[in-house]
C-alpha cells in the first residue's frame, strides 16, 4: 500500500458536484434547468458558488430557452436536465443549433440506462446526431469537470451549443477530482443586434442551415486531432471503440487491449476510426443502449461488431463486457435466492396517501403522472391506472373522456403533483376546459418538488438561490383558465377528502380538486413536534382495515392459534396490527379506519 | 495485504448507508488509494433498498463491483444481505447488522419475514459477522449512530489504520455528535474479534 497521503488539492466529488465545479471554473454566468434524477444535484451544487445565477425553471424547455437567451447576451450559460427532459427541450434545441451562440452554451443531459429512476431508457446521443450538435461524453467525475470546460471552449470556437452527456454512473459516482484554474470567455456580455443569425425565419434559417453543415465538417476535422479522442495501443487482437463508462468497463475487463477512446461522440473522427481498424485484427464497439457509434462506423465501411455481441438494453458493467466479448461465462457469485421485494413506499404521514386511499374506494380510473405519488400505483392502494410522462395525466384523461363519451362520466380522474402541473399540466387543463371535458383533475399540492429531493418550485414561495418568491395561486389560475368548480381540501382529513372527491367526480363539468398539505420531508415539517399514534393492542381484532392505507408505520404481527389465545384474543384471530411509534408522525389517517378503538392519540415527540 | 478491494454496502433508505460509505472512502483516500463509489439515489428516503459500491486500488476504472466480486459486504439490514448474494463469493466476508426492517409486503401481512438468514449465509461457506449496530449505538448513547458502529466493525477487516477512520469521522461528523460517534465507532470495532 502506498503511504502517500492524499494531496490537499485533491477533491472527492460526485459527477454532479464535479460538473458544478466545472461550470464554476468555466465562468458560467447563468444556469437553468428542471430537476430530474440523475441530473438534479448539478444546479443544487452550482447554486453554492459565487458569481453564477442559478434557477429552477418550470420545465426543461423553459430552462434551455433561458440559457439560450443568456448565451445570446454573451454570457456562458448552462441548461441541465435528465434524458426525458431533453424531449421537452427538443424544440429550442434543434433551432439553437442553427442560431449558434455568442457566449458558450452547454446542455448537460443525464441518461438513466436500466431505468433506476426513470420511465424509459432512451439514448440521448441520438439528439446530438439529429440536431447536428457536438456531444462530449465523460466517463467519470474527473473527466466530467474537464469535459464541461472543454465544451465551453468548443461552443465559442465553433459557434454552437454543445451537449454533454452524463448518466447515472457518472452523475452518482464519486471519484477523485483536481480543481483547476478559472477560465475566461473572450465574449463580452452585452446585447448585439445580429438578426441574420438570431432571428430564425425561413430566409435566415436557410442560410444558417448551410452554416450548420459547414460547422459539422469543421467539427469532424477537429475530432481527428482532439486530445480526448485517442487510440491507446495495446494488444492488437481486438481494437475496442468506447466512450464514457463503457470505456471504463473495457479497461477493467481488458486492461491490455487496444482502445479508441472517444471523448467527442458526435461528429465521429473517420480517419482515427480507420487508423484503429487498420492496426488491429478485429474491431468491437462497446456502447450502452442504441448502436449509435456502430451504425455510423459501419456506414463508413469499417468492419466491426457491436450489438451482435453486447446487449442493447440496460447498463453494462465490466463482467457483461468481458463475457460478451470472450463468449465464456466469467466468475459468478452465489445464485440469487427469493427475497421479499422492498419497493419504495410513500412516507409515513405522506399527504398523498389519503387521496389514493379514497380514489381506490371510489373505484375510478386514475390517469397518473410523474412524481412521488406515482407510488399510489403500488398495493395496497393500487390507485393509478396509467402514467406516461410529465403532465400527461390531464390530457390523457381528456382523451379517455372523449373516447368514452357519456359512458365515462364519473369514472375518470387525473392526478398530478404541484410541480408537474406547473411543468406541463397547465396546457392540458386549458385544453380540457376549452374542449368541454367532464373529467376531474386532482392537484396534489405538497408545496415542493418531492421525488427529486425537495427542490422549490413556483408554488413553494422560494427560489433555488434561497430568495423568497411569489407563490402561484392554483385556485385563481384554474378559475382564470375557466374551471368553474375549484375545491381545496386537506388530504389528511379523510372524510372531507372523500366527500369532495365524490361530489366533483360525479359532476358533468370539468373540476379541479386541490389537495394541499406539505410534504413530510420538508425541513420545517421534519422539525415539527410529532404526536405518534398509539396502539391499544388488546382492542385489535385483526380486521386489517388499517393496513389498507399501506402506511410503513403500521406493522402486522401474524399469530398462531396458541399465541393468539395466550394474548387473550380469540384463537381464530390471525394476528394484530401495531403502530411503530418511531416511524409514525401522527398524521391520523388510520384513526377513522379503526372501528375498535385500537388506535389512540399519543404523546408528542 | 490486498492493494485493491471491493466493498458493497446495502440496506434500507434512511439507515445512514451513504455516510458509512463516505467515511470508508475518506479513510481509504487518506491512505493514498484511488477510490470510486457508485450509488443509486432517487428513492432512498422512501424506504427502498439502497446500495453503494465502493472500489479501491492503485487505479480504479469501473465504479461497479462485478457479480461475485465483493470482498466485503456491509449489510445494514439482515434480509438485505440475502438480496446481494449474487455479488458474493466463498471468500467474501459479510458484516450483518441484525436489525430487521419490515418491507411493505410483510408489514401488511401479505407474506412473512424470512427466518434463519444467518444460517442461509453461513451454509454457503461465507464468513459472517453479525453485529447489533442498534444496541451498540444505544449503549454508547445515540441510537442514530448505528451506521457508525457498522463502520467500526468494517474498519477491523480493512488494511487501514484505525486513525484513518477516526480522522474521517472527525472530518465528516458535526462537532456536537463527534464524541458519541467516536465511542460508537470503537465499540463497533470491538464487536469484530
Amino acid at each position: 500500500m502506498s503511504s502517500k497521503a492524499a494531496q490537499p488539492e485533491q477533491l472527492w466529488l460526485s459527477g454532479n458536484e464535479a460538473l458544478a465545479l466545472g461550470a464554476h471554473e468555466a465562468g458560467v454566468k447563468v444556469a437553468s434547468g428542471y430537476p430530474g434524477t440523475p441530473s438534479t444535484e448539478i444546479l443544487e451544487n452550482l447554486s453554492g458558488y459565487q458569481g453564477v445565477y442559478t434557477e429552477w425553471a418550470p420545465n426543461e424547455k423553459v430552462g434551455l430557452e433561458v440559457a439560450i437567451g443568456a448565451a445570446f447576451a454573451g454570457a456562458r450559460a448552462l441548461a441541465t436536465m435528465k434524458h426525458v427532459g431533453l424531449n421537452v427541450a427538443a424544440d429550442p434545441l434543434f433551432t439553437a443549433s442553427y442560431t449558434g451562440v455568442r457566449g458558450g452554451l452547454v446542455i448537460i443531459v443525464a441518461d438513466d440506462p436500466s431505468m433506476h429512476s426513470s420511465q424509459n431508457e432512451q439514448d440521448s446521443r441520438n439528439y446530438a446526431y439529429a440536431a447536428k450538435l457536438p456531444m462530449l461524453e465523460p466517463s467519470d467525475p474527473a473527466e466530467a469537470k474537464e469535459f464541461l470546460k472543454l465544451a465551453y471552449e468548443l461552443s465559442e470556437r465553433f459557434d454552437t451549443p454543445v451537449l454533454l452527456k452524463s448518466c447515472t454512473r457518472v452523475a452518482h459516482v464519486k471519484g477523485v477530482v483536481k480543481p483547476g484554474k478559472l477560465a475566461k470567455s473572450k465574449v463580452k456580455v452585452g446585447l448585439e443586434k445580429m438578426p441574420a443569425k438570431l432571428v430564425m425565419l425561413p430566409g435566415n434559417a436557410r442560410a444558417r442551415r448551410i452554416a450548420v453543415a459547414e460547422r459539422q465538417a469543421q467539427l469532424a476535422d477537429f475530432a481527428e486531432s482532439f486530445a480526448e479522442n485517442r487510440i491507446e495501443w495495446g494488444d492488437r487482437k481486438i481494437g475496442f471503440i468506447a466512450a464514457g463508462t463503457s470505456y471504463l468497463y473495457v479497461k477493467e475487463a481488458f486492461p491490455k487491449a487496444t482502445v479508441l477512446k472517444l471523448g467527442l461522440i458526435n461528429p465521429l473522427p473517420a480517419g482515427l476510426l480507420k487508423e484503429l481498424a487498420a492496426g488491429v485484427k478485429k474491431v468491437i464497439v462497446v456502447e450502452e443502449l442504441d448502436p449509435f457509434l456502430e451504425t455510423q462506423i459501419k456506414a463508413m465501411g469499417i468492419k466491426c461488431q457491436g450489438k451482435e455481441l453486447l446487449p442493447a438494453i440496460g447498463e453494462f458493467n465490466s463482467a457483461i463486457v468481458r463475457q460478451a466479448v470472450t463468449g465464456k461465462p466469467g466468475p459468478t457469485g452465489f445464485a440469487p435466492v427469493p427475497v421479499v421485494p422492498r419497493p419504495p413506499n410513500m412516507c409515513a404521514g405522506c399527504p398523498h396517501r389519503g387521496v389514493f386511499y379514497n380514489l381506490s374506494r371510489l373505484k375510478v380510473f386514475v390517469s397518473g403522472d410523474i412524481g412521488c405519488y406515482t407510488l399510489g400505483f403500488l398495493p395496497p392502494l393500487s390507485a393509478m391506472d396509467a402514467c406516461v410522462c410529465m403532465g400527461a395525466s390531464i390530457s390523457m384523461a381528456h382523451g379517455m373522456a372523449k373516447a368514452l363519451g357519456d359512458a365515462g362520466k364519473g369514472k375518470i380522474v387525473a392526478v398530478i403533483g404541484d410541480s408537474t402541473f406547473i411543468h406541463s399540466g397547465i396546457t392540458g387543463l386549458i385544453n380540457s376546459v376549452y374542449n368541454k371535458d367532464y373529467s376531474t383533475v386532482i392537484i396534489l399540492d405538497n408545496r415542493i418538488t418531492g421525488m427529486t429531493g425537495h427542490q422549490p418550485n413556483p408554488a413553494s414561495g422560494s427560489t433555488l438561490m434561497g430568495e423568497p418568491a411569489n407563490e402561484i395561486n392554483f385556485e385563481e389560475l384554474c378559475r382564470a383558465i375557466g374551471v368553474k368548480h375549484v375545491r381545496t381540501v386537506n388530504p389528511q382529513d379523510m372524510k372531507a377528502t372523500y366527500e369532495v372527491l365524490k361530489e366533483e367526480i360525479e359532476r358533468d363539468e370539468p373540476s379541479v380538486v386541490i389537495t394541499r398539505y406539505p410534504c413530510v420531508l420538508i425541513p420545517e415539517e421534519k422539525k415539527r413536534t410529532k404526536h405518534p399514534l398509539h396502539t391499544v393492542i388488546e382492542n385489535c381484532t385483526g380486521c386489517q382495515a388499517c393496513l389498507r392505507i399501506g402506511c410503513p408505520a403500521i406493522h402486522w404481527h401474524p399469530l398462531e392459534p396458541a399465541q393468539a389465545k395466550k394474548l387473550g384474543y380469540k384463537e381464530k384471530q390471525k394476528g394484530y396490527a401495531q403502530i411503530d411509534e418511531i416511524t409514525c408522525v401522527g398524521c391520523g389517517l388510520c384513526l377513522p379506519l379503526c372501528k375498535f378503538k385500537a388506535i389512540t392519540k399519543g404523546e408528542g415527540k | 495485504m490486498k492493494k485493491s478491494g471491493n466493498i458493497l454496502f446495502c440496506g434500507v433508505g434512511g439507515q445512514g448507508i451513504l455516510l458509512a460509505s463516505e467515511l470508508t472512502a475518506e479513510a481509504l483516500l487518506a491512505q493514498g488509494h484511488d477510490v470510486k463509489k457508485s450509488e443509486v439515489h432517487g428513492m432512498a428516503q422512501r424506504g427502498g433498498s439502497v446500495e453503494a459500491h465502493l472500489r479501491y486500488g492503485e487505479k480504479v476504472h469501473s465504479p461497479l463491483i462485478e457479480p461475485g466480486g465483493a470482498d466485503l459486504l456491509l449489510a445494514f439490514e439482515i434480509m438485505e444481505a440475502l438480496r446481494y448474494l449474487p455479488y458474493l463469493n466463498k471468500k467474501s466476508k459479510v458484516i450483518v447488522n441484525t436489525q430487521r426492517i419490515m418491507p411493505p409486503a410483510v408489514a401488511t401481512g401479505k407474506t412473512v419475514y424470512p427466518e434463519n438468514i444467518l444460517e442461509e449465509l453461513t451454509s454457503r461457506g461465507l464468513t459472517v459477522i453479525p453485529v447489533d449496530g442498534f444496541e451498540i449505538a444505544k449503549a454508547a448513547g445515540n441510537v442514530k449512530a448505528a451506521n457508525v458502529a457498522l463502520v467500526g466493525a468494517l474498519s477491523k477487516l480493512l488494511p487501514i489504520p484505525e486513525a484513518a477512520f477516526i480522522a474521517a469521522i472527525e472530518k465528516r461528523v458535526p462537532a456536537r455528535f463527534l464524541e458519541v460517534n467516536l465511542k460508537v465507532f470503537k465499540a463497533g470495532r470491538k464487536a469484530v474479534k
